[in-house]
């Protein structure tokens, strides 16, 4: 047996082994090694039209209703930061892939992974956010799961969260959607979360304390659909941010997406935190914010709907969808000069100097 | 934001971009020494901004580029040993030793960490007195201090279980190795403005005036860079060649003499190898005698096997200016951020992963958008 081949001989692994013989976190990291690993290795094993369209979910018909499905796995560290924790993170993280899909949010399964000796007072702590988290977002947690694991065999707490919404328009909101002049609407300031979560976790001192940015967005998306956008894709940003989640969209639709650094808002605590470590805020993660793509003459009034019911951010128009270069991303930036975002191999590191 | 906008204001580079267009007669190579510099101006799109007849090359400021695969190497074999906590700056993890990298140690098991500090590193060892904790000292005289402050703290603490590997260099030896190179296309310098807080600039007033060379030293945000070419140009056209501060808001003549004396006292001049530019006498830092036992290459005695060297690879010729990476027929194609045949792929201060993230798009030649 060859070192490309797994158990079964006659079976190839798409993952060139001899470059990765390990997983490494950077396949976790929402960048290009993930992307391979997804592409190469899940989506020609499993492959169907629902997992092909590479949304934030699966949407299928059922009964004459159409029907969002998704899933994802939380194994934040350290499970409690300033805006949130892992409980709020696995609800609305959940809830916003469905909004995604232009669902409404309905009900959600949750699956825990325990580490023996994790105080019993965190775990309360976390479900009892859940269950806050839930009641805030309008859904019910409705079937679970609890498993233990060894000491030392787990960080803690591992949640996982499955939901099912259901789609109460006609709109095909999804990546292949999306057309050419299209307007590029983002919902508001970008890089809370991701520096929320460095600060916490390698105990960073600021001026002030930055928050996650978590919070459901499904509010936001449904009114877009109540007063009759022709909304083409949505897609919350999360690892990778903004600029990993554009890149995305254009490979996928297969066009040019040009954003203009000014209309990007970073608020200024986390602009200075981001210069310090050598982060590019576009590709910080957030966990409470979304791109809409509709079409121009749409745009303006979309953007007067998301501003009436957003609290305490700004959305904003940051761009346009052209047809070429396809699969590319343009930052035109303050300076006129212009730019090709990049997708990063795994997380940002921070630089030396 | 207060010491960020204003330097990274539209119409000021405007005003800088004319005034360079109005003065500039011939054709003129500058090279911008740090790798934060060369990754300022490919993000920020500044030469976009610069006249045709000037020509931005990128020096060998990049301390990740510049680290000896053989030092890598010898990184990866210390992370792999179970008494060893080894403790980074986060981009020297990804950086590729001849078989391995620190990530992937990592996930085999090794404990590697990323810290922001090297005194992070000491309290590191403090903590876990059973362990053998080695930080990474790499980088030029901007990170020296620090580090030599790091190896002083734990002296002083009494904290025996710490060490450092030093890859530490020095830039005014690399610029007279570049002046000297046969082919030197370099007309002027972009010195580089955190290497000259620390050490001040009376290093390069003798290389400005034997190599009849303008020095500015420069800053890193847009308005600081185009002022320093503007300053630069100004001298060649005037057939000047002195050295001149532009980054005054943090550049002082005499440079920070207690961070110099830190250094002074904790390291000592020696030759370097640096990679794709090979050994150069008295290029870089090493622990001086007194310190010695805080060197983790003795206290460890690992020896490496010299790797191979790939041959298309052209990042000795980027890293003096001779090349730009776009004239690389590895570029883009065999090597990638992902797969680096050379040290100027690897960093995100390399010019070849810069020109990667910032410009290529494939099939197309500069990527101009």
């Amino acid at each position: 047996m060859g070192e490309h081949s797994l158990e079964n001989g006659s079976l190839v692994c798409p993952v060139p082994l001899n470059q990765y013989p390990v997983v490494l976190l950077a396949h976790g990291g929402g960048g290009k090694l993930m992307h391979e690993l997804v592409a190469k290795m899940f989506l020609t094993s499993f492959r169907n039209p629902w997992l092909e369209a590479r949304h934030d979910g699966a949407v299928f018909p059922l009964d004459g209703k159409r029907i969002a499905f998704t899933t994802d796995s939380y194994v934040v560290r350290p499970l409690f930061f300033p805006g949130g924790n892992i409980g709020t993170l696995a609800v609305n993280g959940t809830v916003n892939d469905l909004a995604m899909c232009g669902a409404r949010p309905l009900y959600l399964s949750v699956g825990l992974v325990l580490e023996e000796g994790l105080p019993m007072e965190t775990l309360w702590r976390v479900v009892s956010s859940m269950a806050e988290a839930a009641r805030q977002a309008g859904v019910q947690i409705v079937t679970g799961d609890t498993k233990v694991v060894d000491k030392g065999k787990g960080d803690g707490l591992f949640i996982n969260t499955s939901g099912v919404g259901v789609i109460e328009h006609d709109l095909p909101v999804s990546p292949s959607a999306i057309q050419v002049g299209d307007a590029v609407i983002l919902s508001g300031d970008i890089g809370r979360h991701g520096i929320a979560i460095m600060a916490a976790r390698e105990s960073l001192q600021f001026e002030t304390e930055i928050e996650s940015d978590c919070a459901p967005l499904h509010q936001l998306t449904s009114t877009l659909f109540e007063h009759g956008i022709a909304v083409h894709c949505l897609r919350d940003l999360t690892r990778g941010g903004l600029a990993t989640a554009l890149l995305e969209l254009a490979e996928i639709s297969g066009t040019h997406i040009v954003i203009h650094e000014d209309h990007i808002a970073v608020r200024d605590d986390v602009r200075g935190a981001c210069e310090i470590l050598g982060l590019d805020p576009l590709y910080v993660a957030n966990e409470g914010r979304f791109v809409a793509f509709v079409p121009a003459h749409e745009a303006k009034r979309a953007l007067e709907l998301l501003r009436s019911r957003s609290k305490e951010t700004v959305p904003a128009i940051i761009g346009e969808v052209e047809a070429t270069p396809r699969g590319h991303v343009t930052l035109r930036s303050r300076l006129g000069t212009s730019r090709f975002l990049h997708m990063l191999s795994g997380d940002q590191l921070p630089r030396i100097c | 934001m207060k010491y960020l906008d204003e330097y990274r204001d539209a119409q000021t580079a405007r005003r800088y971009a004319e005034a360079l267009a109005r003065i500039v007669q011939r054709p003129w190579t500058i090279m911008e020494v740090c790798g934060g510099q060369t990754h300022a101006i490919v993000r920020f799109g500044i030469d976009q901004l610069l006249p045709p007849q000037i020509r931005l090359v990128h020096g060998p400021g990049c301390p990740v580029c510049v680290t000896p695969v053989e030092l890598i190497d010898k990184a990866i074999a210390m992370a792999g040993l179970p008494e060893v906590i080894f403790c980074s700056f986060g981009d020297m993890l990804r950086v590729p030793g001849s078989s391995s990298d620190l990530l992937r140690v990592k996930a085999e098991g090794g404990d590697v960490r990323i810290v922001y500090s090297p005194l992070d590193a000491v309290q590191i060892a403090a903590a876990n007195p059973q362990r053998e904790v080695v930080f990474f000292a790499v980088g030029f005289e901007t990170t020296a201090p620090a580090n030599a402050m790091a190896v002083l703290e734990a002296r002083r603490r009494g904290i025996e279980n710490f060490s450092l590997l030093v890859s530490h260099f020095l830039v005014p030896p690399v610029l007279r190795a570049i002046l000297e190179s046969p082919g030197c296309k370099v007309q002027g310098f972009l010195a580089a403005g955190h290497v000259c807080t620390v050490m001040g600039y009376t290093e390069y007033e003798p290389i400005a005036q034997q190599y009849h060379v303008p020095v500015v030293v420069t800053g890193f945000e847009p308005i600081d860079i185009l002022q320093g070419v503007l300053l630069c140009v100004q001298q060649l056209e005037a057939g000047r060649a002195v050295v001149e501060n532009q980054y005054a808001r943090a550049v002082r003549r005499e440079g920070n003499q207690a961070a110099q004396a830190a250094l002074h006292e904790v390291f000592q001049v020696v030759s370097r190898h640096w990679r794709g530019l090979g050994e150069i006498p008295r290029s870089g830092l090493g622990l001086a005698e007194p310190y010695a036992r805080y060197d983790a290459e003795r206290r460890f005695g690992i020896s490496v096997a010299p790797p191979d060297h790939d041959t298309t690879c052209i990042s000795g010729l980027v890293l003096q200016g001779a090349k730009r990476p776009l004239e690389c027929p590895a570029f883009a194609t065999t090597c990638t951020p992902e797969h680096p045949l050379g040290p100027t792929m690897v960093s995100s201060e390399g010019a070849c992963a810069a020109y990667y993230r910032y410009r290529h798009v494939a099939g197309g030649q500069d990527g101009r958008a």
